[in-house]
């Protein structure tokens, strides 16, 4: 065991050295650059006993990696932004392949106009292709889920490429402490790379020609089976995990408070801490609430959301994307449940935190305080777009949005 | 020692029900490359005519094992593949590419040039059809001049793009072109490259009946011609020095090369051609040559320039 105090970005390549990729290709976008410089490092100096590929694109840079995992290689790669989304074609070549590989997203706004900060709607963007799509919370579960990854994702009963998000710059570039285990237990807990199948010379495989319509609607069906497996594979993983190196999360979701509480904040990524401050306050001040983050967007965690929603008298959905003339993401998939409900909470989806704008404690302290004082005055209610301009610019944005007030200036 | 087709044993290079148009050059391409590499290769394949010539998985009409891709990504995935089977330390395997015109020129050409310019492992052979045949004969910047798509009607208005020349500037250690008329000069060709270190590229001429508009009994012929007539010239690259290949080297002299209309006119797509165009194609040609001997004389300093040095001494 070693403590090593270092950025989610250089977390990412001590899991990817952990282990043991084989083969790395990436290119380079900021906040993702340190991955790729690390991991380069790595293998220059002998660390690491892996070729790296420095490609010209995203694109190529999925496709090398999938083109050295359908070889049998442990395979890895890590973009972010722009890059996820040029990679998005390849993204789904790679999970109907079902070939596992892992790749790291550093969440980062979308342009135009440019913006390098945090934003959850590239990594969102990939929710329908496949994929195992992960986010962690701080620097030590960025490790412990990349690592992880390789293990979900080369499951026999997965066999489902994996993305783990950290937030750019507020992980990628932070530093925190990291417990990193002995490359030895690691190496007997992590197995030798399984796959299902391999395109060698030998093994006469063919990857991808047409198939006919009934053929590709099972294939489908086969993504989805998986997708259903990977939810217990993913606690069984997170619980010996926990047993093996003393860290376990709760599965597809982590529940601070959230058991019985009657509010509760849904919540993903690296600022659900800020959250959790804010309602250790309000408990301290009698309010009932909890947190509910989202650590696994694929496979969603549909039966935790629902008994969440059945238990709640009102649920607050914190989103850092908004899906353009719908509403944020984690509420949006949070509501399919809903006609499996008997009683519905009040909800409220909140916009937030877009382009890396900064939400500190104080503000989820302040929205979950009136989301719960406004329950309790006026009983269920259902706000899906809520926008919450942060404390430092209001004063700035008041006026210039005329004929448009937004939500939050609603008295 | 020269390859006689003959020789080789009486396999299926190729599967029965693959689902090629009857005078496909494609068939006739990738069986050559399993003469030249017999069992220790991979294909890697972005989409095409050849992603469909397979036929409906679970079988293959390709005897090869064959990694489909993207449409974009042929060389970048072939790159992981050879750095896979390279950390697993099996380099007796061939990664090759097999990719069309657009694959290669349009859409495929940035990865191309990035995993040439890294010196990857693998070899890429282009398949030219000079247009998009998978998607019903449109345009490609591989289309030559004059040539009727469904996307230029009235005959295309610029030159085809010239990929070999772009690799060889990639400084790529193998540079070939070749055609299904020739086979042998192309299984040659192949072997070489699997000889070499390094990024090899081997454009190969594939004329394609239903897009061409020609009899599909003609395939072969209709490749030799372009060969003849001086429009494609088979020339290899190696490790910097270019060299005419014996079936077009009598044809540096103008004279000895058959008259471009002849093989114009089998073809339907140049049914429409004036005789201003036929002297744009053929001024092309005299250009094309013209570079050729530029590089072949840079790449092998004449008898003169030798005499010159001893006599300076």
């Amino acid at each position: 065991m070693a403590i090593k105090t270092i950025t989610g970005n250089k977390a990412v390549a001590h899991a990817a050295k952990a282990a043991r990729v084989k083969v790395i290709a990436a290119y380079p976008i900021t906040p993702q650059t340190t991955i790729v410089e690390t991991l380069a490092e790595m293998t220059e100096h002998g660390e690491l006993d892996a070729k790296m590929i420095r490609v010209e694109s995203e694109h190529s840079a999925l496709a090398a990696t999938l083109g050295a995992a359908a070889a049998g290689a442990r395979s890895f790669t890590a973009t972010s932004s722009h890059g996820l989304l040029l990679m998005h074609e390849v993204v789904w070549w790679t999970s109907g392949a079902r070939i596992p590989v892992v790749m790291s997203v550093v969440t980062r706004a979308i342009g135009p106009p440019w913006n390098i900060h945090v934003d959850h709607n590239d990594i969102w963007d990939q929710r329908d292709s496949g994929w195992i799509i992960s986010i962690a919370e701080n620097n030590q579960e960025v490790f412990d889920l990349t690592l992880q990854a390789f293990k979900i994702s080369e499951d026999p009963r997965v066999y489902l490429p994996m993305i783990v998000g950290l937030d750019g710059f507020i992980l990628s570039h932070t530093v925190a402490p990291v417990d990193i285990p002995e490359q030895e237990k690691i190496d007997n807990w992590l197995p030798e790379r399984r796959q299902p199948y391999v395109i060698t010379p030998e093994s006469g495989i063919v990857m991808g020609n047409l198939a006919t319509d009934e053929n590709y609607y099972m294939m489908r069906y086969s993504i989805q089976a998986a997708m259903v497996e990977a939810k217990n594979v993913i606690k069984e993983i997170d619980s010996e995990y926990g047993e093996i190196f003393g860290r376990s999360y709760g599965g597809l979701v982590e529940c601070f408070h959230c058991d019985n509480a009657d509010y509760n904040i849904v919540i993903a990524g690296s600022w659900s801490g800020d959250a959790k401050e804010a309602v250790l306050k309000l408990r301290e001040e009698g309010y009932d609430v909890g947190v509910m983050r989202v650590r696994y967007f694929r496979p969603w965690p549909d039966e935790e959301m629902r008994g969440l929603l059945s238990r709640s008298k009102g649920v607050l959905f914190i989103d850092r994307s908004i899906s353009f003339g719908g509403k944020g993401h984690l509420m949006t998939e949070a509501l399919t449940n809903l006609p499996a409900l008997a009683n519905l909470p009040a909800v409220r989806g909140v916009i937030a935190g877009l382009g890396g704008v900064d939400v500190v404690a104080e503000e989820f302290y302040e929205l979950t305080k009136k989301f719960i004082e406004e329950v309790e005055e006026k009983g269920r209610f259902y706000d899906p777009l809520y926008w919450h301009i942060p404390m430092v610019h209001r004063e700035k944005y008041k006026p210039r949005l005329p004929g448009y007030e937004l939500t939050c200036y609603k008295r | 020692m020269p390859i006689k087709l003959r020789d080789f044993p009486r396999t299926h290079f190729n599967m029965p029900g693959n689902a090629a148009c009857p005078g496909c050059p494609e068939t006739m391409g990738i069986r050559y490359v399993k003469m030249a590499l017999g069992d220790k290769a991979v294909l890697v394949i972005p989409a095409g005519c050849s992603s469909v010539i397979q036929g409906i998985s679970p079988k293959s009409g390709i005897n090869f094992p064959i990694l489909n891709i993207v449409f974009a990504a042929a060389a970048a995935a072939a790159s992981g593949m050879k750095a896979g089977f390279e950390m697993l330390g099996r380099d007796d395997v061939q990664v090759v590419v097999w990719a069309g015109d657009g694959g290669t020129a349009d859409i495929g050409l940035q990865a191309m040039s990035g995993a040439a310019e890294r010196g990857d492992d693998i070899i890429y052979i282009c398949a030219d059809n000079e247009a998009y045949m998978n998607t019903g004969i449109q345009r490609s910047g591989a289309t030559p001049y004059g040539a009727w798509t469904t996307t230029t009607w009235t005959g295309k208005k610029e030159h085809k793009k010239n990929i070999p020349f772009i690799m060889i500037a990639h400084d790529a250690p193998y540079v070939a072109t070749a055609t299904v008329g020739y086979p042998q000069d192309f299984i040659e060709k192949i072997r070489k490259a699997a000889s070499v270190k390094g990024f090899k590229y081997i454009h190969l001429l594939a004329p394609c009946p239903v897009g061409w508009r020609f009899d599909p009994a003609l395939t072969p012929e209709i490749a030799q011609l372009a060969v003849k007539t001086g429009l494609w010239p088979l020339f290899e690259y190696h490790n910097g020095s270019l060299r005419i290949s014996s079936f077009s080297r009598m044809y540096r002299n103008k004279e000895k090369r058959t008259p471009l209309e002849v093989y114009l006119k089998l073809q339907g797509r140049f049914k429409h051609l004036k005789e201003d165009d036929v002297k744009v194609l053929e001024e092309y040609i005299d250009r094309l040559w013209a570079w050729l001997d530029l590089l072949e004389k840079a790449s092998h300093p004449s008898d003169t320039a030798k005499q010159l040095v001893k006599e300076s001494k």
